[in-house]
C-alpha cells in the first residue's frame, strides 16, 4: 500500500519536470464521472473541475475535460460523445456501476487510450492501466480502533449503516471485524440509506429502545448530521461519541473546532479524483510510470492533521 | 360511488351508521398500537409516540393536499421534489435577508416559501388541466424539474441556514405549545380546514363530482378545469406548510430532502380510505394512514424480529394486509 503522501510528492515531482519539457501536440485528457446528485458526488465534481483547471492552467499542451454523467446510460453515452469527436490519449473514470460500464470502457481502451479507473472497479480488471480507490474496510476498522481506545475497550454501540452496496457491507465487515473479541458490543445496526432525515428517524428510535448508549457510528456524515440533532433533541447525555465518515466539510470543521462527541474523522475523500487525475497527467507528460493498483489509506483525521482535508469552497 | 347525485345522501348517512369500511384505517392504527406495545413496552412511551407523530406530520399535512388532488381524479409525483425545493428556496432567503431584518427574516422567509408553494401548484395544475396532459405524466416532469433545480441551488452539497437564524427558527420542529409538539398541532390544523372544505362547502363537492365522474360534473356546470386547478394549488400551500416545518429540524436543504415523499403521502392517501381512481375523499383517514406509515417503521425498529435486510419487505406486507382488511370490511 503506498502512502497518500508519496504519490503527491511523485505527481508532483513529475509534473514538474514536464513542465520544463517542450510543448509536444495537445494531449486530451477526460474525466467521465457521476453527476453531482448528493454530498459525495458533489465533491468528485467541485475536485475533478479544480483539477482540470490547475492542470489546464500549468500545462498548455494538456487539455482535461470533465463530463458529468446523471446515469449509468448516460455515461455510456457520453464516453461515445467523448471519443468520437477526438482522439482521447487518457480516460479517467468513476463508473455509475460497474457492469454497465466495463464493454464501454473497454471500447475505449482498444482504440489505445490510457484508462484510470476511480472508486468502483469495472467487472474486467485487465482493462484499466491504473487502479485508484479508498479503503472502506479501513474506514470501518479504524473508526472501531479509535472507539476501543476511547471507551476502553468496552461499551455499548448502535449503527446506522446506508444503502444495501459493496461499500457500504465492507465498511460494516472493517467495524465488526475489528470489534470482535472487544467488549464492544453492537446493540443495533439497521439500514438509513445514506439520508440526514432517515438518520434522525432511526437514531430517536434507538433513543427511545435503549436507555444507554455509549457510542454511535453512522458510516456516512450525511447520516451523522441526522444522528447528532436527535440526540440533542434528547438531551441524553451517556452519548460519549458520535461518529461519522467521507469527510464532509461540516464535520472535519468539528474535528477543527475540538468537538468533544465528535473528535476525529475518516475520510474516504471525494478529491481522490484529483490524485487519480493528476497520476494519469504526470505518466502522459512526465512518463511517470503509474500503472498499477493504488489504495489510498483511510487514516484517522484528527484536529492536527484536520486542515489537510478541509475544503471550506467544496459543497460537501 | 358513480354520479354527483348519490354522493351528498352517502355522506350524511355516514354520520349515523357506522361503516367499516371508513373505520378501516383507524381500527387498523389501533391494532398497530396494541401490537407495538406487546413488542416492546417502550413504544407506548409518551417520548416515542410523540417522536412518531411529530414526524409522520410532513406526510400527514402533504397528503392532506393530496386528498384533494387525488380525490378530484389527478395525481402529483412532484411532492417530495417540491419540498426540498421550496425549502431551498426558503433558506436562501432566509439567508439573504437575515443581515437586514434579523429575526425577521423568518416569518418573511415562510411567507416566500407559500408564495413559492402556492405558484409551484399552480403550475401543475395548470399544465394539467389547460394543457390537457395526464396527471402522472405532467407532475412526472415536474418532479424532474423540482429535484434538479435544489441540485442546481445546492451545487449538489447542501444549503445550510444561517447560524443566527438556526436556534431562533428550531422550535418549529422541536417546540411545544401546551404540551404537544408544534409540529402535530399545525397537521391538526390543516387537517381541521383540509376536512372543512373538502366535507362541509361546495367546493369540496365539487372535487368529489369531478373526480367521480368528470362528464356529468362538466354538464352539471362545474368548471372541471378551475376545480382540479384549486386541488393542484391547495396541494402547493400544504408542501409549502410541510417545508417550513422542515426546514428547522436539519437546518439545511440537500438533492436528496423528500426523495420519495410522493409514494409515501400517495400510500397515506390510499389507506386512509381515498379512491386512487377519485371520486371519494378522506382527510381523517389520510392523517391516520400518514401515522401507520411511520409506526410500521418505528415498530421495526423496537421489535427484534425482523432482519435488517427484509425490514421493507415486512412494512409492504403490513401495507397490504391494511389494503386487504379495508377492502373485505365493506
Amino acid at each position: 500500500m503506498f502512502s497518500r503522501k508519496w504519490f503527491a510528492a511523485v505527481a508532483v515531482g513529475a509534473l514538474m519536470v514536464a513542465g520544463q519539457a517542450l510543448a509536444a501536440d495537445k494531449k486530451v485528457v477526460a474525466v467521465s464521472i457521476p453527476a453531482a446528485d448528493h454530498g459525495w458526488t458533489a465533491g468528485v465534481v467541485y475536485h475533478a473541475q479544480a483539477a482540470a483547471k490547475e492542470i489546464n492552467a500549468a500545462f498548455p499542451d494538456v487539455e482535461v475535460v470533465v463530463k458529468t454523467s446523471p446515469s449509468a446510460a448516460d455515461q455510456v453515452s457520453a464516453l461515445e460523445d467523448l471519443s468520437a469527436s477526438r482522439k482521447l490519449d487518457a480516460l479517467v473514470i468513476l463508473p455509475y456501476t460497474s457492469e454497465e460500464l466495463t464493454q464501454p470502457v473497454k471500447a475505449i481502451k482498444d482504440m489505445g487510450t490510457f484508462i484510470t479507473v476511480v472508486d468502483r472497479g469495472l467487472t474486467d480488471a485487465s482493462i484499466q492501466d491504473l487502479y485508484l480507490a479508498g479503503d472502506n474496510i479501513a474506514v470501518g476498522a479504524n473508526t472501531a480502533k479509535f472507539m476501543i481506545d476511547k471507551l476502553g475497550g468496552k461499551g455499548d454501540v448502535v449503527v446506522l449503516r446506508g444503502i444495501p452496496t459493496v461499500i457500504d457491507d465492507e465498511r460494516i465487515k472493517g467495524f465488526q471485524d475489528t470489534i470482535k473479541g472487544t467488549g464492544i458490543k453492537v446493540l443495533d445496526i439497521q439500514y438509513a440509506h445514506w439520508n440526514s432525515d432517515e438518520a434522525f428517524k432511526l437514531m430517536q428510535d434507538y433513543l427511545a429502545k435503549y436507555p444507554h448508549i455509549d457510542a454511535v457510528w453512522a458510516n456516512d456524515d450525511d447520516m451523522l448530521l441526522g444522528v447528532l440533532e436527535a440526540v440533542k433533541q434528547s438531551g441524553r447525555t451517556d452519548i460519549k461519541l458520535a461518529l461519522g465518515g467521507n469527510g464532509m466539510k461540516d464535520i472535519v470543521k468539528k474535528v477543527i473546532d475540538g468537538d468533544a462527541v465528535t473528535p476525529v474523522e475518516t475520510p474516504y475523500p471525494p478529491s481522490m479524483i484529483k490524485t487519480a487525475v493528476y497520476m494519469t497527467v504526470a505518466n502522459l507528460i512526465g512518463q511517470a510510470p503509474v500503472r498499477g493498483h493504488v489504495k489510498l489509506d483511510a487514516p484517522l483525521i484528527t484536529q492536527a492533521n484536520a486542515k489537510e482535508y478541509y475544503f471550506p469552497d467544496s459543497p460537501f | 360511488m358513480t354520479a354527483l347525485t348519490q354522493s351528498a345522501p352517502t355522506r350524511s348517512e355516514r354520520q349515523y351508521q357506522f361503516s367499516w369500511a371508513d373505520a378501516g384505517p383507524f381500527l387498523a392504527l389501533a391494532a398497530l398500537l396494541a401490537l407495538g406495545f406487546l413488542v416492546n413496552p417502550d413504544f407506548l412511551s409518551v417520548t416515542n409516540l410523540s417522536n412518531v407523530i411529530t414526524r409522520s406530520a410532513y406526510v400527514a399535512i402533504i397528503a392532506v393536499g393530496a386528498t384533494f388532488v387525488i380525490s378530484s381524479g389527478g395525481l402529483d409525483l412532484s411532492v417530495g421534489s417540491m419540498v426540498a425545493f421550496i425549502a431551498g428556496i426558503t433558506i436562501m432567503f432566509m439567508n439573504m435577508m437575515a443581515p437586514s431584518l434579523g429575526l425577521w427574516a423568518i416569518p418573511a422567509g415562510m411567507a416566500i416559501a407559500v408564495v413559492t408553494g402556492l405558484l409551484c401548484g399552480l403550475a401543475n395544475g395548470v399544465i394539467v388541466t389547460v394543457g390537457k396532459i395526464e396527471p402522472f405524466i405532467a407532475t412526472l416532469g415536474t418532479m424532474g424539474i423540482f429535484r434538479a433545480l435544489i441540485t442546481y441551488m445546492t451545487n449538489g452539497g447542501t444549503i445550510p441556514i444561517d447560524k443566527s437564524l438556526r436556534e431562533a427558527y428550531r422550535p418549529v420542529y422541536f417546540g411545544t405549545l401546551g404540551g404537544i409538539p408544534i409540529p402535530i398541532l399545525i397537521s391538526a390544523i390543516v387537517a381541521v380546514l383540509g376536512a372543512f372544505v373538502l366535507y362541509k362547502t361546495k367546493y369540496g363537492r365539487r372535487c368529489a363530482a369531478v373526480g367521480a365522474n368528470e362528464d356529468v360534473a362538466r354538464y352539471s356546470g362545474i368548471s372541471v378545469i378551475k376545480t382540479r386547478t384549486i386541488a393542484y394549488v391547495i396541494q402547493g400551500a400544504c408542501v409549502a406548510i410541510a417545508a417550513i416545518c422542515y426546514v428547522p429540524r436539519l437546518g439545511a436543504a440537500t438533492p436528496t430532502t423528500g426523495q420519495l415523499w410522493e409514494l409515501q403521502v400517495i400510500t397515506a392517501v390510499v389507506i386512509g380510505g381515498t379512491a386512487l381512481r377519485g371520486g371519494k375523499g378522506r382527510i381523517w383517514g389520510t392523517i391516520a394512514g400518514a401515522v401507520i406509515l411511520e409506526l410500521i417503521a418505528n415498530l421495526m425498529v423496537l421489535s427484534d424480529f425482523v432482519s435488517e435486510y427484509l425490514v421493507a419487505a415486512v412494512q409492504g406486507v403490513i401495507i397490504i394486509i391494511a389494503m386487504l382488511v379495508q377492502r373485505f370490511s365493506k
